[in-house]
């Protein structure tokens, strides 16, 4: 079960991280900065492979002695990055895959929600569908700080100059 | 066979919407005409900027969500065939007729026959009007180009409906 998840941008700087809150969560962002370099080896090792089947699961990225950590890409360089308990040895490669897949569509609903402007951190409710075991947080719909209620009313607003849907 | 017909409603109904908002004439009545022609460009570049930005964030989007699952991108112009093909495709029901390029950074996509200015004219009428039915389509181009890691400047040009020629520039750094 993933004990910490983390969204980084392109530009390398975190959109997104999550760790169970029992654990010192410093330890863990240290562990996905430092990650962050295995990644950059990653991508530009498969750059030079002629392969032309490069996939987006990068596999495992290092294993330390507590814990194990998984990368994954997409095509606009945003990086996941999942950090598992070691002790769990019943977690298979095709299950981080699906965590990451569902953390990928998770991802591209985040960016086609015209409320979220791209670059910014990705806000999320802490408790949701998903169970906390699986997927630490569901996203969100609303923007960080515009706490708006999405219904009839919000989405238009009037300017002077008439109703004029903006975003 | 719907579905397409429903966007260009919208696109059409967008631009109408941003175009029927017409700044004030100039100062003073002794202005006249003149005034009202400046006002009225500046308010038609706030405008064509306003419907960029909207295909901006479209094309952002866009951008993540029809990439395959696989790492295709290896180059620049792997990007620009996948705007032609995948994202023209999914946009528009049809592939970009022909990609041009001088190696250098510039690329000339040219659509023959553009769904949003076919059901205009075809030939020379309306050419004062087309610029602002593609503006959209340059943002879309520009944010999906964004998203996928290159940053660019595109314009649009058309010599008669409804074949319409997409210039994007890539600033080499």
């Amino acid at each position: 079960m993933a004990v910490c998840i983390a969204v980084i941008a392109k530009e390398n700087y975190p959109l997104y991280i999550r760790s169970t809150p029992t654990e010192n969560e410093l330890k863990f962002h240290y562990m996905v900065h430092t990650s962050l370099d295995v990644v950059d080896e990653k991508i530009s090792a498969m750059g030079k492979a002629l392969v032309d089947q490069r996939e987006l699961y990068l596999g495992l990225l290092y294993p330390t002695e507590d814990y194990k950590v998984y990368g994954y890409v997409t095509n606009s360089k945003v990086k996941f990055v999942m950090v598992v308990d070691s002790s769990n040895t019943a977690l298979r490669d095709n299950e981080i895959r699906s965590m990451f897949r569902k953390l990928h569509n998770s991802y591209t609903d985040v960016m086609c929600n015209p409320f979220y402007n791209p670059g910014d951190r990705i806000q999320s409710s802490p408790g949701g569908p998903y169970s906390r075991v699986r997927i630490q947080s569901r996203w969100a719909l609303l923007p960080v700080s515009d706490p708006v209620q999405v219904g009839p009313t919000s989405c238009v607003r009037s300017s002077p100059a008439g109703p004029l849907i903006t975003w | 066979m719907a579905d397409t017909v429903l966007f260009e409603f919208l696109h059409t109904e967008m631009v109408a919407e941003l175009w029927a908002h017409d700044p004030d004439p100039g100062s003073g009545v002794s202005a006249g005409s003149r005034g009202e022609e400046v006002g009225a460009t500046t308010g038609q570049k706030m405008s064509l900027s306003v419907l960029e930005s909207m295909g901006f964030r479209v094309g952002q989007a866009l951008g993540e969500r029809l990439p395959r699952e696989t790492l295709a991108f290896r180059e620049e112009l792997d990007v620009l065939k996948f705007l032609c093909k995948d994202l023209w495709v999914a946009v528009f029901q049809k592939q970009m007729d022909s990609l041009r390029t001088n190696h250098q950074g510039t690329y000339v996509l040219q659509d023959n026959s553009f769904p949003l200015l076919l059901p205009m004219a075809s030939g020379l009428q309306y050419l004062e009007e087309a610029p602002k039915f593609l503006a959209f389509t340059c943002g879309l181009l520009r944010g999906a180009l964004c998203t996928l890691g290159i940053e660019s400047v595109v314009t649009a040009s058309v010599a008669a409906l409804p074949v319409c020629k997409f210039q994007v520039l890539i600033p080499k750094s």
